[in-house]
C-alpha cells in the first residue's frame, strides 16, 4: 500500500471506499466491498493461543534508548528465578532487534515443528522470540514499511509453539507506531494485563512518554506504572552522586503525579549493567548488591503485585 | 518557487548540502547533535558568507526538536509560497510535526503510509528557500521514514549520513545495520560519532566509562568497517540541562571537554561537505 488519501475515513468506517477523499485511492475498490471492515481473522486465532498465556505485559517507551530492552531482559529473568514460573520474552523491534544478544542467544536459530515454531530458551523455563534469530547474519538491516512488520508480529503471536506461559514480556521499539497499533490490536481479543513505560529523567524524554501515556489511553491500555532510568550515577572512586541526565522538571516523579500514573521505581545508572547485556548476562545474578539491582528487583516485585491482583478480580468476575 | 509534477526536484535545487542523521540506539543525544550542528554553522568564523541552515525534524512520533530549540508552541504559518519554516535565528528555521499539534502531549499514532506523507510535504510544501544546509534528524531505525526520506530525496542528492552511536556492542550492534541501509540505498557516509563516551566526576575527576566498550567501542568498529569515525563525545550533564532548557550548549558551556568535541566533528562535516561541492564543481565545469 503506497498511498493514503489525506482524509482516509478509515476501512472500518461505513464511508470505506465510498468517501469523496476515496476517489483515486488504490484501495478503494477492496473498502467498498466491505473487506476492510471484517476483523482480521488473526485476531481470534492469536485469541486461541493467547489462552495458555496468564500474563501479558507490554514494556513501551516515547523515546529511544532509554534502557527499554535492558529492562525487558531483565525483567524476563528477575520472574524466570523462580523456576515453578513459564516465562516468555517477544522481542518485536524488527529494526533493532536487541533481545538475542542480551539474553546471550545471538547465532540461535529458530527450528518449526508441526505444532509451529519453537522458542529458543535461555533457560528451561525462560524462552525467547526475536526476528534476530530468523536474520542470516547479526549486521543484516531489516529494512521493511509498516505492512511487513505488522504481518511479522502477527506471526510471532500466531505461530510461535509458547506453551503454557505465567508471563508474557513483549519489547517494543521507540514510538508509537506500527508495531505498537498492531501489538494492542493482536492482542485486542486476548487482554493485555497493562504497560510498563521506561524513560530516563530529562524533560525531552518524559515528553515522549506522555504521548505514549496518551496513547496508552487512546488504545484504552492499562498502565502498569512508568519506570526511571538512568537516575543517577555513583562515582565508584568518591561516592559523590552525578545527575547525569537532569530532571530539569522533576523527572519521572512529578510527571506520574501530574497524570495519576504509579510510578515503579527509579534504577541508577550502573556500568555493570551495560557490560552484562553486551556479554548476554543477567545483571541482577552478576551483580547482586548493586543499588540498580535492588531498585530492579523492587519494581519486578510491583509489576507482579498488580499482575496478581488482576487475576484474583478476574477471578472474583467469573465466580459470581 | 514553481512546484512541478515531481514536486521534489524544484524545491530541493535550492539546497546545497543535505545531511541526514540516522538512527542510532540512544535517540536524545543524536539530535543533540542535529542541533548542534546548525548551531555551529551559524557561528562559525570559519563561514565568509553568512549560511543559512534549514532544520527538518522527522521523527513523527516523537519529535523533539522544537523543544530542544527552545521553539515549544510556535505554530507553523501558511503562504502562497508554501509552508514557512520557525525560525530561531534570522538564518537558522526549523520545521517538525512539534509545530503542528494542539498539545506538546498528543501522541501521533500513525502508522507508515501516513508518515511518509507527512514527509513528503516537509520537503515539498516548506518554503525553505535558499540553504546552505539541510540537517534532517531521523527516528531511530531502518523503517518507513529512512526509506521514504532517500527515496524522496533521491533525485536531490543528500551528500551523506553522520550516524550516532553509544560505545556498548549493544547498540554498535544497530550501528552495523544502519551502516548497512545507507550501503543498501546508496547512500554515503559522513562518519560515526560516539556519543556518551566517558563521564568525568566533577567532584574528583575520575573518568568512568558508563556505558563500557566491551568490543572497542566505535573505533574498532569503524576500522572493521572502514568507516570515518568523526569523534567521541563524553557525557556532560549540562546537555541534558540545555536541551530540556532549549538553548545551545555550545554557547552555555563553552569549555566543556563535550563543546571542544562537538566543534571537531562539526568542523569535519563541514569539510567532507566542502570537498563534496569541489568533487561537483569540477564534474560540471568539464
Amino acid at each position: 500500500m503506497e498511498e493514503v488519501p489525506q482524509d482516509c475515513p478509515g476501512t472500518s468506517s461505513a464511508q470505506a471506499g465510498k468517501g469523496a477523499s476515496c476517489q483515486g485511492c488504490p484501495n478503494q475498490r477492496l473498502c467498498a466491498s466491505g473487506a476492510g471492515a471484517i476483523p482480521d481473522p488473526a485476531i481470534e486465532e492469536i485469541k486461541e493461543k493467547m489462552r495458555t498465556v496468564k500474563h501479558k505485559i507490554l514494556v513501551l517507551s516515547g523515546k529511544g534508548g532509554v534502557g527499554k530492552s535492558t529492562f525487558s531482559a531483565h525483567l524476563a529473568h528477575g520472574l524466570a528465578e523462580d523456576e515453578s514460573k513459564q516465562i516468555a520474552l517477544l522481542d518485536i523491534d524488527i529494526c533493532g532487534p536487541s533481545i538475542p544478544k542480551m539474553m546471550g542467544l545471538e547465532g540461535e536459530q529458530v527450528h518449526q515443528s508441526g505444532s509451529g515454531w519453537s522458542p529458543v530458551y535461555v533457560e528451561e523455563n525462560l524462552g525467547v522470540m526475536s526476528v534476530g534469530f530468523l536474520l542470516g547474519s547479526p549486521d543484516d538491516a531489516v529494512i521493511w514499511r509498516g505492512p511487513k512488520k505488522n504481518g511479522m508480529i502477527k506471526q510471532f503471536l500466531r505461530d510461535v509453539d509458547w506453551g503454557e506461559i505465567d508471563y508474557l514480556i513483549v519489547d517494543t521499539p521507540p514510538g508509537t507506531s506500527d508495531e505498537h497499533l498492531s501489538i494492542v490490536q493482536y492482542l485486542s481479543a486476548a487482554h493485555i494485563d497493562g504497560a510498563v513505560i521506561i524513560t530516563t529523567p530529562q524533560e525531552v524524554s518524559l515528553q515522549d512518554v506522555r504521548k505514549e501515556i496518551n496513547f496508552c489511553h487512546k488504545v484504552k491500555l492499562p498502565i502498569i506504572g512508568v519506570v526511571e532510568n538512568m537516575s543517577g550515577f555513583i562515582c565508584p572512586k568518591c561516592k559523590n552522586e552525578s545527575q547525569i541526565f537532569p530532571p530539569t522538571t522533576g523527572g519521572a516523579e512529578v510527571m506520574c503525579q501530574d497524570l495519576k500514573v504509579p510510578l515503579l521505581g527509579k534504577v541508577p545508572l550502573d556500568p555493570q549493567i551495560g557490560k552484562s547485556c553486551d556479554n548476554g548476562q543477567s545483571f541482577l545474578t552478576e551483580v547482586p548488591d548493586s543499588p540498580a539491582t535492588l531498585a530492579y528487583r523492587n519494581i519486578i516485585q510491583r509489576i507482579q503485585d498488580f499482575c496478581g491482583l488482576h487475576s484474583s478480580k478476574e477471578e472474583k468476575l467469573i465466580s459470581r
